[in-house]
């Protein structure tokens, strides 16, 4: 399959040659799965699975204001945060939309990474760009194309990457990152993820990326198999995960997603959003995220409608699987306020109403 | 690329059909479609004894990733249908032209556009 401007990762030719299923996603060919994902989704939750995240963003922010720019920027406060640490935030528009969800890491005191989802990777450079423009001291560069990652994700994660790195891995905290040679490889080693599994994320060089990817194949050996985003997509599911498009969206306020966290009002300086959201910080919103676990085997799928048992429509669906980890079908979707504790749910799956029960997310939390 | 077998004819929705023995057919989809649609999770039937319409949709397939209409590619009545692809919808991929077919048809002879082997692999081939 040729599709013009569709970009591809460096390691392209490596999931050719594992008989990849590609799929076009946010603009790049990426691995769909490589035999199948049911599988792939069973090894990341009992081993180790391998994946190509090459697509997503990599935005740096540097220089002695980059902490304060942002602060202005997101809705976090990253200044706060410390040398060597992730965060988990969101940019937004100045109605309190959510542009994009994001992964911040501290690098250095003056260094910053901003990794965004590949489909808003170009808003959100342009909007950092814009937003750090009143900051004399803090500089945009988007890397996205010198980078490649590479996520072991899985129980068997660590012990596969200390075959490849003296980086003192058992002690590396969720949510930190530090830099060391990994197979060699100049790598920046994050314990982060988007499995619900313990796991790392490896910020390579393009250059370096087949190299590192067979390096960890071979020290994985048969406790680790590459695995595509059809199973990335079941894990973050299960995980109560939000997907940028399904669950969040330029519609969506962070506390309509129950990430109302990750707002922080106590940081020095005005906000991208600030007023807007802090009026909705003390409104009930509209609608709540919810997890739905299906009683009988059709799947409630993203767009689908949730019906009250009069058939009165009351919600959407927003993400919908079958659970390789359940056995059932699973769900997210949003309820409308004043629906949000109805026990007698259903979803509306091509015109026959299918009963739903509501349960607390995530569906699937890993045993420490 | 899946092996497309000589002896079937196919229908532009993927499915695969015998020639009538006694004037009762089998159906099944094709490699070609279970590939496609990655691991099956769950199949709906028609009922043994349904009345179906060639055409007509007569039951599911779900994946992960989807869910897609199994449609009768002939009319006439349901005699059979596979109770083991119903328990384990998996056997689908494993075997979709053997242990995966999925129901039988008791045909009155009307059928919807039917296509050969080779037809049926340029049509997935052009896909």
């Amino acid at each position: 399959m040729s599709v013009p401007d569709t970009k591809k990762t460096p390691l392209h030719e490596v999931h050719d040659e594992l008989g990849a299923t590609v799929t076009e996603f946010a603009g790049y060919l990426m691995p769909l799965r490589y035999g199948s994902e049911t599988a792939e989704h069973q090894a990341v939750r009992t081993s180790a699975g391998l994946f190509d995240l090459s697509h997503m963003g990599e935005i740096f922010l540097t220089g002695p204001q980059a902490g304060a720019a942002l602060d202005h920027a997101l809705i976090g406060h990253l200044s706060g945060l410390a040398v060597g640490r992730a965060r988990y935030t969101m940019i937004c528009n100045a109605a309190g939309g959510v542009l994009d969800d994001l992964i911040v890491y501290r690098l250095a005191a003056e260094t910053y990474m901003v990794v965004a989802n590949a489909a808003n990777a170009a808003t959100v450079r342009a909007q950092l760009i814009e937003r750090a423009s009143g900051f004399d001291n803090a500089t945009v560069d988007d890397r996205s194309d010198s980078y490649a990652l590479i996520a072991v994700q899985g129980p068997r994660a660590q012990g596969i990457l200390e075959k490849l790195t003296d980086a003192p891995l058992a002690d590396l905290k969720y949510y930190a990152i530090l830099a060391a040679p990994v197979a060699g490889i100049d790598a920046l080693v994050a314990r982060t993820g988007y499995t619900g599994e313990d796991g790392f994320e490896l910020f390579v060089s393009a250059g370096d990326a087949v190299r590192l990817w067979q390096a960890v194949t071979e020290a994985g050996g048969d406790d680790l198999r590459p695995a595509g985003l059809s199973a990335r997509d079941t894990l973050r599911l299960e995980a109560g995960m939000p997907l940028y498009g399904n669950e969040l969206t330029a519609e969506t306020t962070p506390y309509d997603a129950g990430l109302g966290r990750t707002v922080k009002f106590d940081k020095a300086g005005d906000f991208v959003g600030r007023t807007a959201l802090t009026a909705l910080a003390d409104t009930p919103p509209g609608r709540t995220l919810v997890g739905l676990v299906a009683r009988g085997r059709r799947v409630p799928r993203h767009g689908y409608d949730i019906v009250t048992s009069d058939g009165t429509p009351c919600g959407i669906v927003t993400s919908g699987a079958p659970s390789p980890t359940l056995g059932k079908p699973i769900a997210m979707a949003y309820i409308d306020a004043g629906h949000a504790d109805d026990t007698d749910l259903a979803v509306d799956i091509r015109g026959k109403h299918e009963p739903v029960d509501k349960v607390a997310l995530p569906f699937y939390r890993r045993t420490p | 690329m899946s092996t497309v077998p000589e002896t079937l004819s196919y229908t532009e929705e993927h499915e695969w059909i015998t020639e009538p023995a006694d004037g009762v057919v089998t159906i099944g989809i094709t490699g070609y479609a279970a590939d496609a649609l990655g691991d099956i999770v769950y199949v709906s039937l028609p009922q043994e004894g349904a009345a179906v319409e060639a055409g007509e949709p007569c039951g599911e397939a779900e994946s992960t990733k989807s869910v897609s209409d199994i449609y009768a590619p002939v009319t006439g009545e349901v005699v059979a249908v596979n109770g083991s692809v119903e328990e384990d919808p998996g056997i689908v991929n494993a075997d979709p032209y053997g242990e995966g077919w999925l129901f039988k048809i008791r045909t009155n002879g009307d059928s919807g556009d039917l296509l050969d082997a080779p037809a049926y692999s340029k049509l997935i081939e052009e896909a």
